[in-house]
């Protein structure tokens, strides 16, 4: 949209009809911060999914009126989202990364390579590794997820280029491929799947789909097993139609009723026990047990569970009124771990900070979700919900999800949306 | 009907079955608009003046076009360009028309519409030209495009076709109630809305494999959001998202995607 459009925009009639029912959402706001001198003051911390989008959106629509700044150590960004298609030989390494340089050149978001290692809540202030400190009004954390010590015993960080993870995406999916590639004639991949609640439920079984994409090619006598601790998964019954169709008797899943809850590993012997039973296998993706990221359990806004719950309508911490938490950390009720949901929910946030910072308008906020699994070449299904925001969650009011039968030209449109979906919110975070 | 099927004689219907759809990675158009030029196959048009049943056919395929198109007396731009003297233009010429990036540099770069360039082109848009924003995935019979572009043809060159252009979408053909064109949207509360559209939608305009739905004219858009909210266009994404929208919020959307320089 250009410049003048936007201008138009704000010049036009101010909005009468929903009035009273945004008047609900801003009563659950905080009262407006009392500006002091300059700009009031938003830090984000991740750029991810939840904090490039929250970022864009609060520097692009408050035009200037609100400081963006936002903490994200890498300066490019692998999206977890597609990282699967790499792996199965789909997209090509360079086209699922993205710069921020886009945020600060066309938005003004001032971008800081650094982690955040601190939060005072009381002084309002964010503190960085690199020893600096950024005061806020409003703090937002999108940090995503980190795993969860011990969930997996025999498996710790140090461990993981033995037995790679490859689900925060970067230099881990790169290894995991690299290492299915290398696989012996014959040999096996076992995945030990997280419990739940975890990021992207689908990812775990589109990734053995992808695992099974490629040795079906290069190494049809392989095997791939996933320990799976859970009784069932997402899209389930699409995925197990899938396999048998195109990977017949390559894919093993040991459910809890045959130990797959009661599994360790052995890194140095390259070894998975499940329910006392040790096997040798060759590539070992080892998905702890999940949390939210570090910083929001430093900021003390976690609960037991380790993820930090939230306001439905604003996102805010439900401990920190000044503190907004999105996408995999927030426990906010039936939406998905997924990068769409983190960045629908980044566009609530949005508005409602704006609100409460600039007294812009809010309306009454609303959430959206679709995830798109690819099974085989041209072989793509989706699941989608709507949700709204009720006092205690995030809650679902409608949903779809595609049909095991369906012909091959839906499912082929079906993957060609995914294509088109990863092109839009891409954008929608980065340009 | 020979015109067309000596171009597939000559092999320039290439897109195999296994490119068809949307690989967005071949670039047909270019290398064929020079290769069509060196040929001089431009001068292979589909015969004008074909018989009145051809005609009949060739504007009942133009339903499917004429979502978007409008050709003939008083035509317009629409959601695409008008075809009128569609023969002989260069793709993504026409001044007034906001194309794609893709088709203006397939125009820069040597493509004229003529049959038999337009015949690859339905066959198959995004192979033709990748990234273009026309969202159709192509007419499969060689014998259909044969009778459509004989029919198109009609509204090309001095003695085009006189009939007054037909709308491209009416609230009456899906059933819907008109009063909601009518309908003022607020842009302030469809550009919130719109939040939930550009997690799929490029705001760019650019079609990856999702539609595009920028610069749209209001009534066309609101007809298709309609359409899918009371289940006459059937798509399960679409039909959710629309399915919470109230008439009001579809006219805000309108209105926020709508730019004035757009207008036809
Ligand atoms: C294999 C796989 C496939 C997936 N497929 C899909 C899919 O098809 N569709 C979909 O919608 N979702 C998918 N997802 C899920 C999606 O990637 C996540 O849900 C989404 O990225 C969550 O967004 P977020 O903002 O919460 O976290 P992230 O996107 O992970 O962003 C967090 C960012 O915060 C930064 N960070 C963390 N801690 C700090 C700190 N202390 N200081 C500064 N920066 C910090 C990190 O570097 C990171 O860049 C998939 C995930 C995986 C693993
Ligand atoms: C869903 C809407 C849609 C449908 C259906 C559609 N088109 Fe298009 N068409 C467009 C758009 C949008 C463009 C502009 C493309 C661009 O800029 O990349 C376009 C461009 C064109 C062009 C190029 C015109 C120029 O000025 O360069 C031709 C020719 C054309 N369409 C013919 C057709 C015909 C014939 C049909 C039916 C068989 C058809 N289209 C169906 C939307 C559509
Ligand atoms: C989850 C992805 C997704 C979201 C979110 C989404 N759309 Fe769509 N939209 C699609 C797809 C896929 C299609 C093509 C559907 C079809 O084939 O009929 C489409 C089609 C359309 C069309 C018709 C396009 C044409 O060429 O006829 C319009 C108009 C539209 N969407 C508007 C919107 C608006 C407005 C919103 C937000 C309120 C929105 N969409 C949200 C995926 C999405």
């Amino acid at each position: 949209m250009s410049k003048s459009n936007r201008k138009n925009g704000l010049n036009r009639r101010h909005f009468l009809a929903s009035a009273a029912a945004a008047t609900t959402a801003v009563s659950a706001l905080s009262a407006p911060t009392v500006l002091a001198e300059g700009r009031p003051r938003v830090v984000v911390v991740g750029g991810g999914a939840g904090g490039a989008t929250a970022a864009r959106y609060i520097a692009k629509d408050s035009e200037g009126a609100v400081d963006v700044t936002l903490v994200e150590p890498s300066r490019a960004y692998y999206t977890c989202f597609f990282s699967n298609l790499y792996i199965g030989g789909f997209r090509e390494w360079v086209s699922i990364g993205h710069s921020y340089g886009a945020l600060a050149a066309n938005h003004g978001v001032n971008v800081v390579h650094d982690w955040a290692v601190s939060v005072d809540r009381d002084a309002r202030s964010v503190g960085l590794a690199g020893g600096g400190s950024l005061a806020y009004d409003r703090l937002i954390l999108s940090p995503g997820i980190d795993f969860r010590a011990g969930s997996v015993p025999g498996w710790d960080l140090s461990q993981q280029n033995r037995m790679p993870h490859a689900y925060k995406a970067g230099s881990q999916t790169q290894l995991l491929r690299a290492q299915i590639e290398a696989m012996p004639e014959g040999g096996t991949y076992c995945m030990v799947a997280p419990p739940n609640p975890f990021r992207c439920p689908p990812g775990p079984y589109e990734r053995i789909s992808m695992v099974a994409h490629v040795l079906k090619q290069s190494n049809p006598t392989a095997k791939i097993i996933i320990v799976d601790p859970k009784e069932k998964f997402s899209k389930q019954g699409l995925f197990e139609d899938g396999w048998q169709r195109h990977y017949p008797g390559m894919v093993e899943r040991i459910g809890p009723d045959f130990g797959g809850d009661k599994v360790e590993v052995r890194p140095e012997a390259m070894e998975v026990v499940v329910d006392g039973e040790a096997m040798k296998v060759d590539v070992c993706n080892v998905i702890p047990a999940q949390q939210a990221g570090g910083i929001a359990a430093a900021a003390g806004i976690t609960n037991e569970a380790g993820w930090a719950p939230i306001v439905p309508a604003t996102m805010q911490s439900r401990a920190d009124e000044n503190i907004h938490v999105l996408g995999d950390a927030a426990h906010q009720g039936d939406m998905p771990k997924s990068g769409f949901s983190a960045n629908s929910q980044a566009k609530v946030c949005a508005m409602a900070v704006r609100g409460a910072l600039t007294g812009s308008s809010v309306f009454p906020p609303r959430f959206s979700n679709t995830c798109w699994s690819l099974i085989g070449t041209d072989d793509g299904v989706k699941v989608g919900a709507s949700y709204e925001a009720t006092d205690e969650k995030i809650a679902k009011t409608d949903g779809f999800i595609s049909q095991t039968g369906e012909g091959a030209e839906l499912r082929k449109a079906t993957y060609e949306e995914s294509l088109g979906w990863y092109a839009g919110i891409t954008a929608d975070m980065f340009s | 009907m020979t015109a067309p099927s000596t171009a597939s004689a000559n092999g320039l219907r290439s897109t195999s079955p296994a490119a068809r759809g949307r690989s967005r990675t071949a670039g047909l158009a270019a290398c064929l608009a020079s290769g069509l030029l060196a040929l001089g196959l431009l001068l292979v048009l589909p015969a004008a003046g074909a018989g009145s049943d051809d005609a009949g056919r060739g504007k009942a395929l133009f339903g499917q076009c004429k979502r978007c198109h409008q050709v003939g007396g008083g035509a317009a731009h629409r959601i695409g360009p008008h075809l009128n003297d569609v023969f002989g233009r260069t793709a993504g010429s026409l001044a007034d028309y906001r194309y794609s990036q893709a088709m203006r540099e397939a125009g820069a770069g040597g493509l004229i519409w003529a049959g038999a360039t337009l015949d690859a082109f339905l066959s198959d848009p995004h192979t033709f030209v990748p990234h273009t924003r026309m969202s159709f995935d192509g007419m499969e019979g060689a014998d259909d495009r044969a009778a459509l572009l004989a029919w198109l043809r009609g509204f090309s060159g001095d003695h085009s076709d006189p009939s007054p252009a037909e709308p491209t979408a009416t609230p009456e053909e899906y059933g819907l109630d008109p009063h909601i064109l009518a309908i003022q949207g607020d842009r302030e509360y469809g550009a919130y809305l719109a939040g939930e559209c550009t997690t799929c939608h490029r705001t760019d305009g650019a079609d990856e494999g999702i539609p595009s739905i920028t610069g749209w004219p209001l009534d066309d858009f609101v007809i298709a959001l309609q359409a899918y909210k009371h289940g006459k266009r059937v798509h399960p994404v679409m039909q959710m998202v629309t399915g919470r929208l109230s008439d009001e919020e579809i006219a805000a959307l309108a209105a926020h995607f709508h730019r004035a320089e757009d207008d036809p």
